[in-house]
């Protein structure tokens, strides 16, 4: 969110850690350094611009796309360069650290070299151009969606990286990710301490939703969170967390006002119908609790007085996370959200609760 | 099917009383019997040669606890490897499917909370706990069913028992 309206230290005076800043390749041509020649040539000789995905999960000239105070004069992309990074977000905010989540649509390629190059490109540009030169920088790895070995063999190239934390993951995909194909990639990534961030975007199999194509980008952005639900329940139901006791999960770009709900449901039907699935050995909100941790941008914020009532039943102080997710515009009211919680939450939300997880 | 317990014996003022409720082959096994005795249901088993009595009640909700499923102890330590244990058997509530081990009576599943609370056992109000805590875990659980001596007797089952307040004498299952 902007601080345009506030000063910095009147908004939140502690330290502040970011755990979702987006970097934006800004053409297909910035990342030729970062890939080996023979696909440098095969992108040229086709003049593939790259895929155009992200363009669908977010429209370029939209609200939710970038701010206006964040798209820059001269034309560049939003958020296509650490220079932006800097001005707009680190040290304006005076970040300790933020965590950079490049979401570049790789899921929508369907050719498995081009996507496994594509993803070690990104990879290797995110390392040189923005982890490395900036100390306050981890970032998220990007992996060929929906092929496990490529996945794997991603992660054991770049996985071991100082700056690299996390995993993306789209929440939208041919298969849930609890799924037990996945299991070995959870496997790999324990082994470098590697957390999941399960994001927006993504390619499905066919429709997004799970009953159907929405008709329009507004209706498809507000019911995303059904299919964070979906994966969330995935990941829980298939023991994943029982295979992996040390697997974190963040969850970003979701909202949070939803979890409570979905979590006593979860609860609910798990008191019935555990035998189905026995390895669940605990209520699964609480085993939410201890393995997820959610962005606050967006909030989805109700009334101040109803969303006092939302952070109690989610029932810990440590599950949220602060995050700008720039350069998207969420219009998160970051100053009224630490209003209804605890003043022994603030200090989690804004920086120890993203500490802890990212070992920062 | 059943014309209802006969009392045995005088009763002392206040204890318990012993109701004949059935012969032993009325009761076959892995099957049930419900009868109202005492002025209460309760429902009696046979697993594995031993006979189970126990309130036709379920102590989350009121629910008919001894209309439910016999089902099969079912455990994985991880996904994909399911077992079952014969050996352990409990009885399902058609309300809510909760648990009950007959032999000793207990839930399982634990409303564990994190701000410590401890649960009195044959809990009257069990919805209500049980709705208000939103964690848990699988295992025995405070939640506890009534359960009642069953002795075989001359071929006949007896089941030792404090009748309700005001309970009139054998009446036919109704349950």
């Amino acid at each position: 969110m902007s601080l345009l309206e506030k000063p910095r230290q009147e908004i939140w005076s502690g330290t502040v850690v970011d755990c979702d800043v987006h970097a934006v390749v800004p053409s297909v041509a910035a990342l030729f350094p970062h890939m080996e020649r023979v696909w440098v040539n095969w992108l040229t000789e086709r003049e593939y611009p790259g895929p155009g995905h992200a363009a669908t999960v977010y429209p370029p000239a939209l609200m939710t796309t970038a701010r206006p105070e964040w798209r820059p004069d001269d034309g560049r992309p939003p958020a296509s360069e650490l220079a932006l990074l800097r001005e707009h977000v680190l040290d304006l905010w005076g970040v300790d650290h933020a965590v950079v989540n490049c979401y570049y649509g790789i899921d929508n390629v369907r050719h498995p070299d081009l996507a496994a190059a594509l993803a070690s490109a990104v990879n290797n540009w995110l390392i040189a151009e923005w982890l490395e030169p900036d100390a306050r920088l981890v970032g998220s790895m990007v992996v060929p969606a929906r092929d496990p070995a490529a996945m794997i063999r991603e992660i054991e190239r770049v996985g071991g990286h100082p700056s690299i934390r996390q995993v993306l993951f789209p929440v939208r995909n041919d298969r849930l990710w609890g799924d037990r194909i996945y299991h070995p990639v959870y496997e790999a990534m324990v082994k470098h301490d590697l957390v999941m961030g399960l994001h927006w975007g993504g390619t499905t199999d066919g429709p997004p939703s799970a009953t159907g194509y929405a008709s329009w980008f507004a209706e498809e952005y507000a019911s995303e969170w059904s299919n964070f639900g979906a994966q969330i329940t995935s990941i829980l139901s298939e023991g994943v967390f029982r295979l992996f006791p040390d697997l974190r999960v963040s969850v970003l770009e979701s909202g949070f006002t939803w979890v409570p709900v979905w979590g006593w449901r979860l609860n609910k039907e798990w008191k019935a119908l555990h035998r189905e699935t026995p390895w669940m050995d605990r209520a699964p909100f609480d085993v939410m609790r201890d393995h997820m941790r959610f962005s606050v941008a967006p909030a989805d914020a109700g009334p101040p007085a109803a969303m006092k009532h939302v952070v109690e039943w989610l029932g810990t102080e440590d599950i949220l996370m602060f995050a700008t997710d720039y350069p998207h515009g969420h219009n998160t009211d970051i100053s009224a959200l630490l209003g209804v919680m605890p003043e022994s939450m603030r200090p989690k939300v804004m920086s120890e609760s993203a500490r802890a997880w990212y070992r920062l | 099917m059943n014309d209802g317990g006969a009392k045995v014996g005088p009763r002392a003022a206040g204890g318990p009383s012993r109701y004949v409720v059935a012969r032993v082959e009325e009761v076959r096994e892995g099957e049930r019997l419900l009868v109202e005795v005492g002025g209460r249901a309760i429902g009696i088993f046979r697993i594995d040669g031993e006979f189970h009595a126990i309130l036709q009640r379920c102590p989350h909700a009121g629910g008919p606890l001894c209309k439910g499923p016999l089902l099969e102890h079912v455990y994985a330590d991880r996904p994909g490897e399911i077992r079952s244990d014969p050996d352990k058997k409990f009885l399902s509530c058609p309300w809510h499917g909760w648990l009950f081990d007959l032999k000793t009576g207990q839930s399982w599943w634990d409303p564990h909370q994190t701000r410590a609370r401890r649960f009195p056992v044959n809990v009257e109000h069990g919805d209500v706990i049980a709705d208000a805590a939103d964690s848990g875990k699988a295992g025995p659980g405070p939640y506890v069913i009534e359960r009642f001596p069953v002795s075989i007797e001359s071929d006949y089952l007896v089941v030792t028992m404090r009748p309700r307040v005001g309970a009139r004498g054998p009446t036919d299952a109704s349950i």
